[in-house]
């Protein structure tokens, strides 16, 4: 039994994962419906199922500025990126042992690293600002000769701070070490293109752009070369086995299409939504204040303090009023993780650890649900300082 | 005023993941209340592999929440718990007493910062998986015993009082447990046959002794006999509880030896021989921190039954009131192993008056010193 309701629910937590969008759905019936073959098959239903994957190669490479070479199916995001950094470092390891990050990655990343120190590497995490952006002063002071990895996001799942890719493209096109950039947030909202950033290696995963879950990319230029993670059969060039999710893949695509149409319409859509919601906040006199930037920042994620509250009971209210956010935190069992990411930013004593929340915006969110959920978090905010 | 309906009653229940409180949110669910399901966190326990108790708690809470139908969330009062609870069980044993975490969880934790995150997330009640009941016949709420006496923990809820109770209910204080088993099982609740867990929830299964020695350093000394006869040597006095017989390792001829008193100062264990030996026995004490369930004002005396473990048979006892919520309590016959620290827990018949903590024991108007 699963809890009912007829309450009408909004969803601002599309950084988490994000519904799928009616064409993704539509694609994959029409594939499920009509190809099961396996596309390593040599038969006419593995040429087919082939030709879908080709197909999607293609767009995804396209909407990256990339050569179909250079895509890699994965399981999604985390998958790649621990292709990329345990790839790299162990393809390179004859070159150096050092790695450069930065304080403020995914987990997928952070804890990979973690791992690599354990296995032997050397690993710089990069501090950021009070807004969440690395110097790229400290940057070049950090690069070593034996440095082979820089791993760097394009802009962060809990704030939605943009780090400078391409001066950080730039800084390393004179290096050999290797750039990552784990893009699993901002692919599908910023305009990414891998040549004109220099990047070597970029994730990306399915399901943040209203794809399915369970699918995703790493691009890995031409030329790089990383020691495969997954043994098996000989898809992907051998560079990740595994009989390909072909359905997941054709919505893959169709979800990358539809997010190339309305980026721009999404964008201004998306950082009007931020601006209507904190005026709406202001006019109730709440007492917030922004995580990070509103320019510098994916239009997509709002994430706010609100001093005096506590962020369990805040998200527990939200939820009970049909309104699903989150923290950005991990919060399992009743432990909350204190942000890794607003520790970089304030430190580790600060209040926006237990205060802040984050709003995220998709595809079918409505003026009408930004304001609702303005109005219901003010009502919470104010009855919960009382 | 109409009367509200159980739909517009919004109750939030402390879920342990174990069988208890899985059947009170059931069954408040199955009268219609909108129930949410949220879990505690108190105590962090993660090993080096990752395994955490409330880890794996916790996911139960979410399978049962999930085939009753209702939300389930988890909250953390590790600090407060660590605070409140853990740092007043350390003092205790430092102070060479043996000391009641669960009564103080109950006071600090679940009653007070729970119940206060219940109500912020627009709770009427707070339930819980306790045998205990609560009634309001006239004017004032009264806490009885649960209905099943073997399993009955008013023992462990003696501090709370009016202002709680006004916000508690405890679905499943009417019924046996055998009873509450049968309801999981028809239901096929996931945790219908898990174990009921024992002891201290920050210890659970773990060896007692190890874990306390982690925080406290353990100082060996003698054990002696009240006549100051060395018996042997004991490894720390907080490992040992008066009345125990428990780990001291005396052979020999005649009775069995049991721990009788302590010397704090001397770091002495007293030991002495047979259940029933003299030096164990009080017929007085004096209790603090007294807190009575009722508002209205006590007489100077009054008799009564009091619980001084839990789980032991109810004995007659006189009550006399002194300042600063502390009590004089005379006992009719002499008692066994009374401890400073524990709890002493008072009733009338099935309903619980209150209660408060051992603090001086005596024999014949004289005060046991030895006695921790």
């Amino acid at each position: 039994m699963i809890e009912g309701g007829t309450m009408e629910r909004i969803y601002l937590d599309h950084a988490a994962t994000t519904p799928m969008h009616p064409r993704v759905i539509e694609k994959m019936m029409e594939v499920m419906n009509n190809n099961f073959g396996n596309p390593s098959s040599i038969h006419s239903f593995g040429r087919e199922a082939r030709h879908y994957i080709d197909l999607a190669r293609e767009t995804l490479a396209r909407s990256i500025g990339a050569k179909e070479n250079e895509i890699i199916f994965t399981s999604g995001g985390t998958e790649a990126d621990n292709m990329a950094l345990f790839g790299a470092a162990e393809s390179n390891q004859n070159k150096g042992k050092h790695i450069i990050t930065t304080q403020v990655e995914h987990h997928a990343v952070l804890h990979a690293c973690q791992r690599l120190e354990k296995m032997g590497f050397e690993v710089t995490y990069l501090p950021v600002d009070e807004t969440g952006v690395i110097s790229l002063n400290e940057l070049s002071g950090a690069l070593r000769e034996d440095t082979i990895l820089v791993s760097i996001m394009y802009g962060n799942n809990e704030v939605g701070t943009l780090q400078p890719i391409k001066e950080i493209g730039e800084i390393l096109q004179s290096h050999q070490a290797l750039f990552h950039t784990d893009a699993v947030q901002a692919y599908g909202i910023e305009d990414i293109d891998v040549d004109n950033a220099n990047i070597d290696l970029l994730s990306v995963s399915a399901h943040k752009i209203n794809g399915p879950k369970g699918t995703g990319f790493l691009y890995v230029r031409d030329k790089v070369k990383l020691i495969p993670r997954v043994y098996g059969g000989e898809q992907e060039r051998k560079r990740r086995a595994g009989t390909e999710n072909v359905a997941a893949i054709v919505g893959f695509q169709e979800a990358v299409i539809v997010a190339a149409e309305e980026r721009l319409v999404k964008r201004e859509k998306y950082q009007g939504f931020k601006k209507t919601f904190i005026e709406h906040l202001s006019a109730h006199n709440i007492d917030f204040s922004l995580n990070g930037l509103l320019e510098n920042s994916m239009p997509h994620i709002l994430n706010l303090s609100f001093p005096g509250t506590n962020v369990e009971a805040m998200l527990v209210n939200l939820d009970l009023a049909g309104i699903a956010v989150s923290s950005g935190s991990a919060c399992t069992a009743g432990s909350i993780e204190p942000s890794h990411v607003l520790v970089a930013m304030f430190g580790e004593q600060s209040d926006q650890l237990i205060n802040s929340i984050r709003f995220s915006f998709g595809f079918n969110t409505t003026e009408d649900q930004i304001i609702k959920t303005a109005e219901e978090t003010a009502r919470i905010v104010s009855r919960l300082k009382k | 005023m109409k009367k509200r309906e159980p739909k517009d009653i919004r109750v939030v229940v402390g879920m342990s993941g174990g069988v208890d409180s899985s059947v009170a949110a059931l069954l408040l669910k199955q009268q219609g209340y909108d129930v949410i399901g949220i879990f505690m966190k108190n105590w962090d326990d993660t090993d080096d592999t990752g395994f955490c108790t409330a880890t794996e708690d916790y996911d139960d809470v979410i399978r049962v929440c999930n085939q009753i139908g209702i939300p389930y969330y988890a909250v953390n009062f590790e600090k407060q718990y660590w605070d409140k609870v853990f740092t007043y069980f350390l003092e205790e044993y430092k102070a060479g007493r043996t000391p009641n975490p669960d009564v103080m969880c109950n006071k600090e934790i679940k009653f007070k910062a729970f119940l206060e995150h219940a109500v912020n997330l627009g709770a009427d009640y707070l339930a819980t998986g306790h045998y205990a009941q609560v009634e309001y016949p006239d004017g004032e709420y009264k806490m009885l015993r649960g209905k099943d006496e073997n399993k009955d923990q008013t023992y462990f809820l003696n501090q709370l009082n009016q202002e709680q109770l006004s916000k508690v209910m405890f679905p499943i204080g009417n019924l046996e447990k055998s009873r509450v088993r049968e309801i999981a099982t028809e239901a096929n609740l996931a945790t219908a046959t898990k174990k009921d867990s024992t002891g201290i929830c920050f210890i659970g299964e773990r060896n007692f002794k190890e874990f306390l020695g982690q925080y406290l350093p353990a100082q060996p000394g003698n054990m002696e006999t009240m006549d100051g006869v060395v018996k042997g040597k004991h490894e720390g006095l907080m490992y040992h509880t008066i009345g125990q017989r428990h780990g001291l390792g005396i052979g020999g001829s005649g009775e069995p030896w049991f721990a009788i008193g302590k010397d704090l100062k001397r770091n002495i264990l007293y030991v002495g021989q047979g259940f029933h030996n003299e030096k164990l026995y009080s017929d007085s004490i004096i209790a603090d921190n007294v807190s009575w369930v009722s508002n209205h004002e006590k007489p100077a005396e009054f008799t009564c039954t009091a619980k001084f473990r839990y789980r032991q048979e109810d004995n007659k006892v006189t009550v006399q009131l002194m300042d600063d919520n502390k009590v004089k309590v005379i006992f009719d016959e002499p008692i066994r192993a009374v401890t400073p620290g524990q709890a002493v827990v008072f009733y009338n018949g099935d309903e619980c008056l209150g209660g408060g903590t051992i603090d001086e024991v005596y024999k014949d108007g004289q005060r046991l010193t030895y006695v921790g």
